[in-house]
């Protein structure tokens, strides 16, 4: 790898659109450059399922065609986007990291990638991912593991493993991940990037591969806050194809740069001022930090946050949060109660792969047994259970209350203080293989990112360094419905104050 | 077999019927593929009605408005808050491995729909009514080695109103007028084609027999795949008769689901109590729940035409027609407008009445149903009537006037000036016919000078051969008669 490419593949997502708009930097040059990086790197980490290196050519040389005839190429220009294989793309393969789906082209493309696309965004290819969503290792994909580009035998964490894993090793300046109970921030945390899940109907799901929909959102992955600011704008508003879309204006982030009147945005308008955030109140769960599992270190970056906003002039204030179990317990009853029924169309008669069988039922035993992996179908039999005659109001239904007396707590929390700090991650990357044959200890990685997607609010996981064992260790912030902005003040302030180390090149000597 | 009662006096039928009506909107329920029916199979789909991953449904609202006008029709409560839910199976037409319904808050709750039986006025009641999306199709061609099912996802999609009844009625007869009520008022809002052979009306029944006397029901047999009214008839009459016996040899009736097999003329098992399926219903998460404000229901309250049972009562009291006219006249709106069109301008509803019973719905009927393809106009017919009363012509001309009007779409009063057919009241006219006629015919004059009073009619009848069916039959009779009471009594011209 020579200096020139490492130079090009490291510049600041945020930084792209401009160094493109000035004429400082060519889309095609970034592009070959990931592209290259993404051929010598991924055969060893496994990031990415297909990559689209023809089409990524034609969009940056689109996007520099833009800037020579004079025209505002939109404010992602240039930047190379990878997106989770559980986003529809119009053409390109798209298997939900199942083999049920393996070779399905979808024909028609994402509201969010329609988006991206015309937002200048060159998409370099469609990353790896816990089948179906289900997982927090990537290992329960249909076709490989990603593995952790800050060390090789770890996994990167679930279920958008091959995006966190991308933007890490640089294969990407962002990414798009979904998020259900943990999917965006837990591998952000894993893999020390910055991870975002919005509120619940702030971005489309018209395109996302169902897993639960009362629980999925797309968020997205970067190295730095302006880019996922950008991102996060960029995907953002209202979709009338998605009714659970909310129809309201999405109001502006620090360090957006949205640019003023152009109109190409909703929320167009003044750069938010809360760069310093001095007028937020933290609420800090001390005895969170106790919970079984948590890693003393995770403990010790969290302590270091809170002391971080403390000096920074944030009144920080002791909370009582829910006790995790319940909030586990309530997700996994009502997440694989929907999946089971949205996993249902996988019957191998319209599309995806259909193996033979006897008669009707034979076919649909053959084609789900062969196409589903174990968790997947542990999922289904366990919602199919969930929702039965006899065991709905046991189980569903009562989930469903504690998810709403859940809400009501947030609710309440948030009167007295604007967001809330916690870890994201109890621990930072486990070995691969390590919990593949424990489903309960897998499912307890999810205990601090599931109650952000019981209530709708949106969090981020905002990467603070490295543990002893130079693995990544992160924070989560939760703010209520429709307060990204304080997500990204808050950030901002323990960006400036935290020195994250030099990205990694898995597997290479550097030059 | 001979029992000392008969069944039909020992046991009574119970029967319910779910009534499924396809909602007549530009698009599907939850897209924005066109909701006709027919089109080369799976050519009007599209990511959502075909399942594709990543697809959501979104609610056309229109659907919802035809709902409401259904459920403020039949007086119901319409909810104001209304949730869909998931119906979960597995079967190659039904895409995505469910059926967005609704389970507990359908969108119209309860109502009564009035219907008649047998002349007697009778009411249904209504347990309620809910949105659902079709299915597609499956066709299964000829069995054998190649043997393979098609499916047609055109239909997929296609909005829905299961409309489910009390089990308020007793008799197949029952059961056929309720349907054709059911029928008729769907049609006559405008929210369906109504046409059990094209599938857009689709009926299950429900029917259990008990004794007589007993309050409690029995276990129910559903009975589906039944394709016409008659059909619905004839599935429960075999169904009663069934299970009429099986109580009668002392067995016990079972929950089940039975096919209708009309070539053969019984029902078949199809489903056992064990094999039912549990659909594991919960609200559905991709839609929000549907808030129907008075706005709404206002608005389509107010945009309800008069209604079957309505325009029956009002056409007995402002009309004076017996009520089995009324129904008839009543049968859809286009037929009830052509009708008081006929009425106003005839100023004579009841004489309106008989020409359109006996004579336009002949033409009706030729004309595939369609009352605008009548080659009558009303206004015509109307006029026509009114020519009738006031003598200017006779009801037997009125008949050939009326044959002209459909052939040529002329108006009457230029047939009738141009024919020459106003009738002959009487004077130096008829009075000439009156002697052309005894003198052409001096046998039957014979005859009743000789006492013979049938000679009478067939003298009479010649006058009206000789003037074309001219003359008014009552001025002829008088002619005649005083022309031979003169000859009788001797007063020779």
């Amino acid at each position: 790898m020579n200096s020139r490419e490492r130079a090009l593949v490291s510049i600041p997502a945020g930084e792209i659109p401009g160094r493109i708009r000035s004429g400082e930097l060519r889309a095609r040059d970034l592009a070959e450059a990931v592209a290259a990086r993404i051929e010598r790197l991924d055969p060893e980490l496994g990031a990415f399922l297909a990559t689209t290196p023809q089409q990524a050519r034609q969009e940056a040389d689109r996007v520099d065609e833009g800037v020579e005839n004079g025209k505002s190429p939109g404010p992602l220009a240039g930047i190379p986007v990878a997106i989770k294989d559980n986003i529809v793309t119009a053409g390109v393969p798209t298997t939900a990291g199942s083999r049920i789906l393996e070779g399905h082209v979808p024909v028609y493309e994402a509201t969010v990638v329609e988006r991206l696309r015309r937002a200048g965004a060159v998409l370099v290819g469609k990353t790896n991912l816990d089948e179906f969503g289900m997982g927090s290792s990537t290992e329960n994909s249909g076709f490989r593991s990603t593995r952790n580009p800050w060390n090789p035998d770890r996994v990167s964490g679930g279920s958008s493993g091959g995006s966190a894993a991308a933007v890490a090793a640089r294969m990407a300046g962002l990414a798009l991940g979904s998020d259900t109970g943990g999917s965006v921030r837990q591998p952000a945390a894993l893999c020390g990037v910055y991870g975002l899940k919005p509120t619940y109907g702030r971005v489309s799901r018209y395109g996302l591969i169902a897993f639960a929909s009362s629980l999925d959102q797309i968020g997205g992955f970067s190295r730095d806050l302006p880019g996922l600011a950008l991102l996060y704008q960029a995907i953002s508003g209202h979709d009338e194809r998605d009714s659970t879309s909310a129809d309201r204006a999405v109001e502006p982030v620090p360090g957006d740069g949205l640019s003023r009147g152009d109109g190409l945005w909703p929320g167009d308008g003044a750069l938010s001022e809360s760069g310093s955030g001095a007028s937020l109140r933290v609420g800090f769960a001390e005895s969170f930090l106790a919970h079984e599992g948590v890693q003393p270190e995770v403990a010790e970056i969290t302590r270091k946050a809170g002391r971080i906003l403390s000096s920074a002039g944030l009144e920080v204030q002791d909370i009582e949060l829910p006790d995790p179990e319940i909030g586990i317990a309530s997700y996994y009853l009502l997440a694989t109660a929907e999946a089971s029924s949205n996993l249902a169309r996988y019957d191998g008669v319209r599309y995806g792969n259909r193996a033979s069988g006897e008669g009707l039922e034979g076919m649909y035993r053959a084609t789900r047994s062969r196409g589903f992996g174990a968790e997947v179908k542990r999922r289904i039999m366990l919602g199919t259970y969930v929702l039965s005659s006899g065991y709905y109001d046991a189980y569903y239904l009562r989930a469903q209350k504690v998810r709403a007396d859940l809400r009501h707590r947030f609710q309440r929390l948030f009167e007295s203080v604007d967001v809330i700090l916690l870890p994201t991650s109890p621990t930072s990357a486990f070995p691969l293989g390590e919990r593949v044959d424990d489903p309960m200890q897998m499912y307890l990685a999810d205990v601090f990112t599931v109650f952000a997607n019981l209530t709708g609010i949106p969090g981020i996981s905002i990467p603070m360094g490295l543990d002893d064992g130079g693995l990544p260790v992160a924070v989560q912030v939760l703010a209520p419905a429709w307060r990204e902005d304080n997500l990204f003040a808050v950030a901002g302030v323990i960006a400036d104050a935290v020195q994250l180390p030099a990205w990694p090149d898995p597997g290479e000597e550097v030059r | 077999m001979s029992t000392a009662t008969p069944l039909h006096e020992k046991y009574e039928a119970v029967i319910g019927l779910e009534v499924h009506v396809q909602l007549r909107t530009r698009s599907k329920i939850f897209c924005a593929c066109p909701a006709e029916y027919g089109g080369r199979p799976n050519t009007r789909v599209c990511p959502v009605c075909l399942g594709h991953p990543g697809a959501l449904p979104v609610l056309n609202r229109e659907v919802v408005t035809h709902a409401l006008r259904f459920g403020t029709a039949v007086n119901s409560d319409v909810a104001g808050l209304s949730v869909f839910a998931r119906k979960n199976y597995f079967y190659p037409d039904l895409p995505k491995g469910y059926q967005i319904s609704q389970y507990s808050r359908p969108v119209v709750d309860g109502g009564r729909v009035p219907f008649l039986h047998q002349g007697e006025p009778r009411e249904l009641r209504l347990v309620r009514a809910h949105l659902e999306e079709d299915a597609g199709k499956s066709f299964h061609p000829e069995a054998g080695r190649e043997a393979a099912t098609l499916v047609d996802l055109n239909r997929s999609g296609v909005p829905l109103l299961e409309i489910v009844t009390e089990p308020d009625l007793r008799t197949p007869g029952e059961a056929h007028a309720v349907l054709e009520r059911l029928r008729q008022l769907v049609v006559y809002l405008e929210i369906c084609d109504g046409n059990m052979e094209e599938g857009n009306l689709r009926c299950d029944a429900n029917v259990s027999v008990r004794p007589r006397g007993q309050e409690a029901l029995n276990p129910k047999t559903e009975i589906k795949n039944l394709n016409s009214f008659r059909n619905v008839s004839r599935a429960l009459e075999w169904e009663i008769k069934r299970q009429g016996r099986l109580l009668e040899e002392g067995g016990d009736l079972e929950q089940a689901t039975r096919l209708w097999d009309a070539s053969e003329g019984r029902t078949r098992v199809m489903r056992s109590k064990e094999d039912a399926h549990d659909y594991r219903y919960f609200p559905d998460p991709d839609l929000l729940p549907l808030v129907i404000d008075r706005d709404w229901i206002d608005s389509a309250l107010g945009s309800l035409p008069e209604l079957p049972w309505e325009k029956e009562r009002r056409f007995v009291e402002e009309f004076s027609l017996p009520l089995e006219d009324a129904v008839i006249l009543t049968d859809s709106r286009e037929g009830a407008d052509y009708f008081e069109t006929v009425a106003g301008a005839a100023g004579d509803p009841r004489m309106a009445a008989n020409w359109v019973m006996n004579e336009v719905l002949h033409l009706v009927k030729e004309s595939e149903g369609k009352w605008s393809d009548v080659p009558v106009n009303p206004g015509n017919l109307g006029r026509m009537i009114r020519m009738i009363q006031s003598g200017t012509i006779s009801g037997k001309i009125g008949k050939s006037v009326f044959a002209e009007m459909a052939g040529s779409g002329k108006a009457p009063e230029a047939i009738v000036k141009e024919q020459g057919l106003e009738q002959i009241q009487g004077g130096d006219e008829l009075q000439r016919v009156v002697d052309e006629a005894l003198a052409s015919n001096p046998g039957p004059l014979e005859d009743y000078l000789n006492g013979k009073e049938s000679a009478l009619q067939f003298l009479i009848g010649q006058v009206m051969r000789i003037t074309g069916g001219r003359a008014n039959p009552q001025a002829a009779r008088s002619a005649v008669k005083k022309v031979l009471e003169d000859r009788r009594g001797g007063k020779t011209p």
